[in-house]
């Protein structure tokens, strides 16, 4: 039995299916950090703990989180997908050339998604037929639907979407400040947190992670479960591209841009491995929500953009590095006694 | 390892494409489409409020400037001019900023100002929409908003400091010129793109008011260097030698207008064919300096950052809502009125020469 000594109520992470030997489950550190970090803030930062500010926060996160989660059970098979952002942004530009044309946004969004599932496929294809890294692959896509969302779109802006439909997307619930899609999100993080952590499928990912041969001896179609995880993922970013769309009430080629490296330092800094095989989807989503209060923090105290980036480019090493770190002395004085 | 389309998976596909395009037929029936929603409007929000010309500017206002970017030296300049005003109010300045211009990245910026409370919010919009709602809600929120520079929809802001007419750039580049010239000759324009709206704007009022106030100066060619340095720099080349008597070129873009500059610097014609048109000082200092170019104009950001600080301190002050044909004080540069659609203008470009040029930095 183990005495949980963190002084925050952090809600203790649904048990990855951790290595023998780790003593915490994977995301509880970054957890614990995130409760820590709200709770000083709060304290000592003006206008941070209040509702329209929470508000204001969770619209920023919103979208990076959304991404996470299909790009999170990537990283897990020790894939990853750096074209999500300009699939962001490809979408973006997409609807707006079809909003443009006449067509009813009702039709629009469907479209938009099988357009996301397609070049989710593209990805997917590249990476599990042809055998290529996915590093390279997804580097490939990731100019190449940038540049396709300026063909679509050039450097216009599409922006007389409907009210209803912008207002609905920055819209709060109550008076409670949350956002309205924080509930949506929420519903599939629970998914995705099931699917991962509680499913079969979900441990033959950790396996592929942990190594593709094992896994594929194990009669787990390693090709086919990758590819179906790519196209959900162009899924999601699409619908991702949908709703920054509708949140900025603005559909443009350059939407998003940069939007894969905040996706990947929340799932990084949720104590994912990039090299796949361990990490949980709790830590992820603390890790998204650890980066935006962040930033919402040191804004509020005017610290300048150039001062943000480092300090979020610190953290991020940071949360990299200190798990080697830990492992390292652990195993250090493990085998001390033995020599 | 299996085919990627095996029959099941060709089966798979049709069914989805089928489901997409039931999907498609259906809504396109009775959807949300284009057209439909014209709720936005276009109205003036503080029609309803009244200005009092006399209210006194209060101390402490936080004013906020928010440029495209952060290190960009043309909105460091206004920034600096805004910052100037708003120590002779006795506010509170501050400036932040994205480190990227992206069209999202000033939302986050202008949230956090709402929720720091600021008086007034001075913003340079990297997209006429995306910052709209976050705007709406700073207004809610108390805080008066202008843009400059670059404006948002007009619903979104109080006032839109607008850099100059195009009227008054066209008529300030064709007094420049005639001065240089005695006010005859030929003259030729090097534009930047032959389908850019504003140049073609200036163009087209260059070539009326010339006509107008000049008759014996005449505009013999447009020609058209693309912003690119290097095909600026040729067709300057070529005007020289198509047209002998050639007396000057007028440039009305900073890419255009440099190009010349280092084409003429290097040739018999320097002195001798006038060069004039929209440039930056720190571009143009060294052909000044060696005689190339007498004379060129552009706005002065920091007059266009000083101007928005005090229209926004205006604003706060309810010394004037936004309406048209409201006017206000502003410090060194005089009284200004509101004209149409809540837009100010800064004035006439301001003229650089050997004199001044060493004043300014950007």
């Amino acid at each position: 039995m183990t005495v949980d000594t963190a002084p925050a109520p952090a809600a203790p992470a649904p048990a990855a299916p951790a290595r023998r030997g780790r003593t915490l489950p994977a995301g509880s550190v970054i957890t614990t950090f995130l409760v820590l970090f709200l709770v000083v803030a709060a304290f000592s930062v003006e206008g941070f703990a209040s509702t329209r500010n929470a508000g204001f926060l969770l619209l920023d996160v919103v979208v990076i989180a959304l991404i996470a989660l299909p790009l999170t059970l990537i990283v897990v098979t020790g894939e990853i997908d750096l074209s999500v952002a300009s699939t962001v942004g490809l979408c973006s530009a997409v609807m707006g050339r079809l909003w443009v044309a006449g067509l009813p946004l009702e039709a629009i969004v469907p479209l938009v998604l099988v357009l996301g599932g397609v070049l989710g496929a593209v990805n997917g294809f590249l990476v599990t037929r042809l055998g290529l890294p996915s590093l390279a692959v997804t580097i490939g896509t990731l100019a190449l639907y940038r540049g396709l969302a300026f063909v679509v779109l050039g450097d216009q802006a599409v922006a007389d979407f409907p009210r209803a439909w912008t207002t609905w997307a920055i819209s709060s619930i109550g008076s409670t400040g949350i956002p309205t899609v924080v509930v949506p999100l929420l519903v599939l993080v629970v998914l995705t947190g099931v699917v991962l952590h509680a499913t079969p499928i979900g441990r033959s990912l950790y396996a592929m992670g942990n190594s593709e041969d094992a896994a594929r001896f194990s009669g787990i179609d390693v090709a086919r479960t990758k590819l179906w995880l790519f196209v959900v993922t162009g899924v999601v970013s699409a619908l991702g591209g949908v709703y920054w769309t509708l949140r900025y009430g603005s559909a443009r080629a350059d939407n998003a841009t940069g939007l894969e490296l905040q996706v990947i330092a929340a799932i990084l800094l949720g104590g994912v491995s990039i090299f796949g095989g361990s990490g949980g989807l709790l830590g992820v989503i603390a890790g998204a929500l650890l980066l935006g209060s962040v930033r919402n923090a040191l804004q509020l105290v005017n610290v300048p953009s150039d001062v943000l980036n480092i300090v979020t480019g610190v953290l991020l090493i940071t949360a990299v590095v200190a798990p080697q770190v830990a492992a390292r002395v652990k195993g250090r004085r493990r085998r001390r006694p033995a020599s | 390892m299996s085919l990627f389309l095996t029959s099941r998976r060709v089966r798979g596909g049709l069914t989805g494409l089928a489901v997409a395009a039931m999907v498609l037929t259906t809504a396109a029936c009775g959807g949300t489409t284009r057209g439909e929603d014209e709720g936005s409007s276009g109205g003036n929000d503080a029609a309803g409020a009244s200005a009092d010309p006399d209210a006194e500017i209060p101390a402490d206002l936080a004013i906020a400037f928010l440029p495209k970017q952060l290190n960009n030296p043309y909105f460091d300049v206004a920034a600096t001019g805004s910052e100037r005003a708003v120590g002779e109010i006795d506010g509170e300045f501050s400036q932040v900023g994205p480190s990227e211009a992206s069209a999202s990245s000033q939302v986050s910026y202008i949230n956090t100002l709402t929720q720091q409370g600021a008086d007034v919010i001075l913003t340079s919009a990297n997209d006429p929409n995306a910052i709209c709602s976050a705007l709406d809600q700073a207004r809610s929120g108390g805080a008066s908003v202008v843009t400059f520079d670059s404006d948002t929809d007009p619903a979104c802001r109080d006032l839109f400091i607008n850099q100059a007419t195009a009227e008054g750039i066209a008529q300030t580049q064709i007094d420049t010129m005639a001065e240089q010239i005695g006010g005859a000759g030929q003259v030729a324009i090097l534009s930047a793109t032959a389908n850019a709206t504003n140049q073609n704007t200036w163009i087209e009022l260059m070539t009326e008011y010339a006509a107008q106030e000049y008759p014996d100066m005449e505009i013999v060619t447009t020609v058209y260097g693309d912003d690119e340095d290097e095909k600026s720099f040729q067709e300057t080349q070529g005007l020289l030698q198509t047209y002998p008597d050639l007396k000057g070129i007028i440039s009305p873009t900073t890419v255009g207008i440099s190009a010349a500059a280092r084409y003429l610097s290097g040739s018999e014609y320097k002195g001798r064919v006038a060069l004039t048109g929209l440039g930056t000082p720190n571009q143009m200092r060294e052909f000044v300096q060696d005689g190339t170019v007498t004379a060129f104009a552009l706005w002065n950001p920091e007059d266009l950052g000083y101007l928005a600080a005090y229209a926004g301190a205006a604003l706060a002050a309810g010394q004037i809502t936004g309406a048209e044909g409201e006017t206000f004080e502003a410090g060194d540069l005089g009284e200004y009125e509101v004209g149409a659609d809540g837009v100010v203008v800064l004035g006439e470009p301001t003229v650089f020469d050997a004199e001044n040029i060493d004043d300014f930095d950007f």
